[in-house]
């Protein structure tokens, strides 16, 4: 029983995923800053900005809302999160092997933080917020069909294993997914999907800073917002963790192979970022459309190039 | 019938800095009706402006608004000069030809970048307000101010540019075409901004005209008003340059008309210092020693259309009534026609594709009772509500 506390919340989940998903933050602001002629921060300052969220910063609760609700959706978003962070990070570590079946459990726990996200935000009573939390709901329809069609893109390329550290075992001895064309289809597709569930441009639109004002988190701050901002680093380091054991050949921290394991993180990580630099936020209906009929439309030619053996 | 409910723009939001209130009625995503508040930053310009001199007034209006601040004077300087009747030096014609069009060319930028941001693409509003610093550096070198650039008297100008320093300009000017090129490109053919601002927002040619809008949202939908060419003050009229017209009359073609005005802009700069080459320094100012009593209107194209301003003058070193009207007073009203229908996500862009301008606009605010109409507080009312105020919160410390 200690030991599985010990793996939920100091290594590899809370504490440890989240440490890294803040230095994945700096990284994020560092390259956004490169990118747009700036300076950027220094390494502790994303550090600085949740502690002091966190510990100093007064907590305001919504006078129309569900206080009971506005809470405990931070709470449950981030245990969400430390679970998948768990599952996701214990086969790379070499921790455990998993079980059968983990990556469908993924599916599910990957999908938490969004709903909680949506349950305070209509917990909060603001219309600001309401609005956002339609169009997350929305962005959850769109993506997640993508989503689960991936995993079973990957199940099928893995000769129908159901476990993360099979999958990975599989890449290491007959070579990565990515190195197929239906593989690289099949990694686009993912690519677009998890920039919508860590909510970065183009698919904010839930936050919306311009149009909606924070959406979804605008009635959020101190502590319970320092909870929301804790499984955002978490998802944006375990996110690009998952799409590099499942398409990259997985991650393996021994020798020479922990220096690759990092830089396939890494890639992925600028692919996001860059993403987000070089695009302006959708509408929510173009977002839907893409999602549904393009990446949908990608992933299926995706599967049908795997039955053609390519 | 779902249930409306008003999204608040304002008076404090992120989409814009100013205080400005709009509320968006909404029924889910699509914006039914728009209502708009003003009067959170009055400051009473007008007024001041029967108070001071007219040197003095100069330095006040051009402090009415940050970014153009230069087509209030220039616009004030034109009323003036029609009261008098003076004409003023080639020169000193040039000269304000030279800032009105380097304003403009921030001031384009500077809209590019916000309408990036406002989409949620950072990187242009980083990108093109990094491009703006040549100009504001320029008019540093010119002027001696990054912005209020003091260069407007009745007259003329108050300081000349010297004929050493074209070379500099010359340079600047070409390096920034390349980088408006560089902008334009990226603007023109991001298939996500085609997305993003196809078709939203539109205002059609007779809109414009019924809601008697100006400047670039004007030409975006065909109409070619520009005061520079309809009715043309300092050297506009000696030059040679086009006005840019588009026919969509979308987000798009408003951001198209102003990259593409930022070339016209910089070809009449040019040609500007061509001409001053030929006539000798220093000449730049008639000095007006009286300016009789009568009245006078000036108007000038700012970087979001027209700018005017009327002045009543009795002989004496001040006006007698000052009358501004900037081009968002008139822009801002067609929201009512480009927002109402559209999504909530369209609906801030095509606020923000007009440029408003809201401290140009402010007006005074005056709190009356729905029923009745009749006014709620008066001045004193608000001077003891504020005195109230200051001893509830003074009791409190205590």
């Amino acid at each position: 029983m200690a030991e599985q506390l010990f793996y939920f919340f100091i290594y590899p989940g809370m504490l440890f995923a989240g440490i890294i998903g803040i230095i994945f933050a700096w990284a994020d602001r560092k390259v956004t800053a490169r990118v747009q002629f700036r300076q950027g921060p220094p390494v502790l300052q994303p550090f600085y900005d949740f502690i002091k969220l966190l510990l100093v910063k007064e907590t305001i609760l919504p006078k129309n809302g569900s206080v009971i609700f506005f809470l405990l959706a931070p709470v449950l978003g981030l245990f969400g999160a430390t679970a998948a962070a768990v599952i996701i990070l214990m086969p790379a570590l070499g921790l455990t092997s998993g079980f059968r079946g983990d990556i469908i459990v993924l599916f599910y726990l990957l999908a938490i933080p969004t709903l909680m996200f949506i349950v305070g935000a209509l917990a909060s009573g603001n219309p600001l917020s309401s609005v956002g939390a339609s169009r997350e709901i929305k962005m959850v329809l769109s993506y997640e069909l993508s989503f689960i069609l991936i995993i079973a893109g990957v199940i099928l390329k893995s000769e129908m294993t159901l476990q993360l550290n099979e999958i990975m075992a599989l890449q290491q001895s007959q070579g990565a997914f990515i190195a197929s064309l239906s593989g690289i289809v099949m990694f686009i597709a993912a690519l677009v999907v998890i920039q919508g569930k860590a909510g970065m441009v183009p698919f904010d639109m839930a936050e919306a800073e311009t149009e909606l004002a924070e959406g979804i988190f605008m009635e959020y701050s101190g502590t319970a917002y320092a909870i929301i901002k804790y499984t955002k680093y978490i998802l944006l380091f375990i996110l690009p963790v998952f799409i590099a054991e499942i398409f990259l050949g997985g991650l393996h921290f021994e020798g020479i192979h922990i220096l690759w394991s990092i830089l396939k993180v890494l890639l992925v990580l600028v692919l996001m970022i860059l993403i987000r630099n070089t695009n302006p936020r959708l509408k929510i209906g173009q977002a839907m459309r893409f999602y549904l009929l393009w990446i949908n439309l990608l992933v299926i030619a995706g599967l049908v190039l795997h039955y053609i053996g390519i | 019938m779902s249930k409306q409910k008003i999204i608040p723009i304002g008076p404090y939001h992120p989409l814009q800095e100013e205080p400005e209130y709009f509320k968006l009625y909404c029924e889910g995503e699509k914006v039914v009706d728009v209502e708009w508040e003003t009067g959170y930053n009055h400051r009473g310009i007008e007024k001041l402006a029967e108070e001071k001199t007219f040197e003095q007034v100069f330095f006040l209006v051009e402090r009415i608004c940050g970014i153009c601040s230069t087509s209030h004077p220039f616009a004030f300087a034109n009323s003036l000069e029609e009261i008098s009747k003076v004409e003023i030096p080639d020169r000193a014609k040039y000269i304000r030809c030279i800032i009105g069009e380097l304003e403009r060319i921030h001031s384009h930028l500077l809209w590019v970048g916000l309408a990036g941001h406002f989409l949620g693409y950072d990187t242009v509003f980083m990108w093109a307000w990094k491009y703006r610093e040549p100009v504001l550096d320029l008019f540093e070198i010119i002027s001696g101010n990054r912005n209020s650039y003091a260069m407007f008297t009745a007259g003329g100008v108050r300081r000349d540019i010297e004929q050493s320093k074209f070379a500099k300009i010359r340079q600047d000017l070409s390096e920034l075409k390349k980088k408006v090129d560089l902008l334009t490109g990226a603007v023109m053919d991001d298939p996500v901004i085609h997305a993003r601002t196809k078709n939203v927002g539109v205002m059609t040619r007779e809109d414009i005209i019924d809601y008697a809008a100006l400047g670039p949202t004007a030409r975006a939908s065909g109409v070619a008003i520009d005061v520079r060419k309809d009715d043309p003050y300092a050297a506009y009229g000696s030059l040679d340059w086009n006005v840019i017209t588009a026919e969509e009359g979308d987000v798009f073609a408003k951001a198209k008309v102003r990259l593409l005005e930022m070339y016209e802009s910089i070809k009449i700069i040019e040609q500007s210092l061509e001409k001053m080459e030929k006539i000798p320094e220093g000449d730049i100012l008639t000095t007006i020693w009286e300016i009789p009593e009568g009245i006078g209107m000036g108007h000038a194209e700012a970087p979001r259309g027209e700018v005017f301003h009327f002045v009543k003058t009795d002989g004496t070193n001040s006006p007698v009534r000052h009358k501004i009207r900037a081009p968002s007073y008139m822009n801002i009203a067609t929201f009512k026609k480009s927002c109402v229908g559209q999504t909530i996500s369209d609906a801030a862009i095509s606020l923000a594709a007009v440029d408003p301008c809201y401290c140009c606009t402010e007006r005074m605010a005056v709190a009356c009772d729905h029923t009745s109409g009749k006014q709620i507080l008066d001045g004193e009312a608000l001077i003891k509500r504020s005195q109230d105020k200051t001893r509830e919160i003074k009791n409190k410390v205590k």
